[in-house]
């Protein structure tokens, strides 16, 4: 795709003033860095960092069967969201693989799904084909909303500062809908880093105003460099790497995204109640390596001379200063296996998720 | 960008100092920005023999892998193993204490001028 065709968020002209370097993703002309992804990753760690993920789809379902349209679409059970609640879930297909991870929002009159750039498309086309015979509206509002996320340990006292919501009470996957800098704004205490922190929906124009604010106030802002490294130390599945057609939302780890026992049929329940009382096909791990090298996206996974499974992601972790990664591999591979990096098989071993865990106390 | 007037350069961002027959070899100013943070060197040992125009070792940063070519053929005299240890010299200091590679170079090479190689990354953005 040539530069010409590609789609900026509202905060575009802010990143080029502060000299990001852009690149192609879904579509968008993005941020992948702009000091450096270590030093933004790190800023997000121990103080604050501020995200333009404004490519992410928005789709509202509306009408009398809005909740019945949304119960059949994702996995988990609506029915036990409260207005002003958020749920990260898997869309499946019928045979249990993934169609997209998403997160659905609870609204006074509304659902919101909020879905991942690169499945725009396909995601609509989805929701509205299973969901014909409903009386229910899916809108794609994509371009409507510009989404900023403000993560870390300083969000919370940064963000006060400029709205009204009370957001010492506001809970994890619990939203408000309040002014943000005098901008109409969802703030949903929800992320995509393992830090405490805000994703706030806000109307293109204000958009720019809000986050020159933030970043005025001394907030590091943040690429997509720094978003996949911490989504990766958090053990947080990335559609297209952890999750896709092929893999389902078990096999990828998210079970508890998926209420198998949901009383309002969802696209894809069977074939996961099938696949969990059978027995998983391939199981996702995270690991670290042993020896030298840096895992990628594809590497094959072996145990002596037979390929057990596959790389999904892998990274330099800069909190841990490890190469680490998150494997697809055999549901009866053992904690010891190798990678294959340019065709030299090097150890690694299986350990626990997440990779990093912020400090609660 | 710093392109040093006493180096020579290759069209895939090394940069060739040449002392005798010994020439040291790294990454540009340029290619380290390009790559962002390096977290990881991949060198050759210590004896290997060194064929103009192939890959002898990576540079990984976090998102990216980048193959080093060497534009000499030789054999490699000395590595800069403290890199394995502090990648980030490389981004810190590219032409100096970032070097990667020495060689005993035994071919010769068509090697760009600073002015040449400016002109290349000119021409690439």
């Amino acid at each position: 795709m040539a530069n010409a065709e590609l789609k900026h968020t509202p905060l575009y002209d802010e990143h080029k003033e502060l000299g990001a370097k852009l690149v192609d993703f879904a579509g968008y002309e993005m941020p992948v860095q702009y000091e450096g992804i270590k030093a933004e990753h790190e800023a997000v760690r121990n103080h604050a960092g501020l995200f333009d993920v404004s490519h992410m789809g928005e789709a509202f379902f509306r009408g009398p069967d809005a909740e019945a349209a949304v119960q059949r679409l994702v996995t988990r059970d609506v029915g036990r969201l409260d207005v002003g609640q958020a749920g990260y879930c898997a869309v499946c297909y019928e045979d249990g693989g993934t169609v997209d991870d998403v997160i659905v929002y609870r609204r006074e009159d509304e659902f919101l799904i909020v879905v991942n750039a690169s499945n725009r498309e396909k995601d609509l086309e989805h929701f509205r084909k299973n969901t014909k015979d409903l009386d229910v509206e899916v809108t794609d509002e994509s371009d409507d909303w510009a989404l900023i996320a403000l993560q870390g340990p300083e969000a919370e006292k940064l963000l006060q500062d400029l709205t009204d919501a009370d957001l010492s009470g506001l809970k994890p996957f619990r939203f408000a809908e309040e002014e943000v800098e005098g901008v109409a704004a969802i703030i949903s205490r929800t992320g995509y880093t393992g830090e405490d922190g805000f994703e706030i929906y806000l109307s293109p124009d204000g958009a720019p105003r809000v986050w020159r604010h933030i970043v005025d106030a001394g907030v590091t802002p943040a690429g997509l460099g720094a978003r996949d490294t911490l989504r990766l130390e958090a053990g947080m599945c990335l559609y297209g790497n952890e999750l896709d057609a092929e893999i389902t939302p078990l096999e990828a780890g998210i079970g508890f995204a998926v209420h198998l026992d949901k009383e309002v049929r969802f696209i894809g329940q069977r074939a996961l109640l099938i696949e969990d009382a059978e027995g998983l096909r391939k199981k996702l791990v995270g690991f670290e390596m042993e020896g030298r090298g840096i895992a990628r996206h594809g590497h094959h996974v072996t145990s002596g001379a037979e390929i057990v499974g596959e790389v999904t992601s892998g990274t330099k972790s800069p909190t841990l200063d490890r190469a680490i990664g998150l494997a697809l591999v055999d549901p009866g591979v053992d904690d010891w296996f190798e990678i294959v990096i340019r065709d030299n098989p090097v150890p690694a071993k299986a350990v626990p998720l997440p990779f990093y865990k912020r400090d609660r106390g | 960008m710093s392109v040093p007037g006493d180096l020579q350069y290759t069209k895939s961002h090394e940069w060739v100092r040449k002392e005798n027959d010994t020439v040291t070899i790294g990454i540009t100013d340029h290619a380290q920005e390009e790559l962002g943070d390096v977290v990881f060197v991949e060198l050759p040992h210590k004896g290997a023999t060194i064929v103009a125009g192939d890959s002898f070792g990576t540079v990984e940063s976090v998102k990216a892998v980048s193959d080093l070519y060497s534009p000499v053929g030789g054999e490699v005299v000395e590595v800069n193993s403290s890199l394995e240890d502090a990648p980030e010299k490389i981004n810190d200091d590219p032409y100096g204490e970032g070097w990667i590679v020495k060689l005993r170079a035994s071919e010769e090479a068509d090697l760009l001028s600073p002015e040449e190689y400016e002109k290349v990354v000119e021409e690439e953005s």
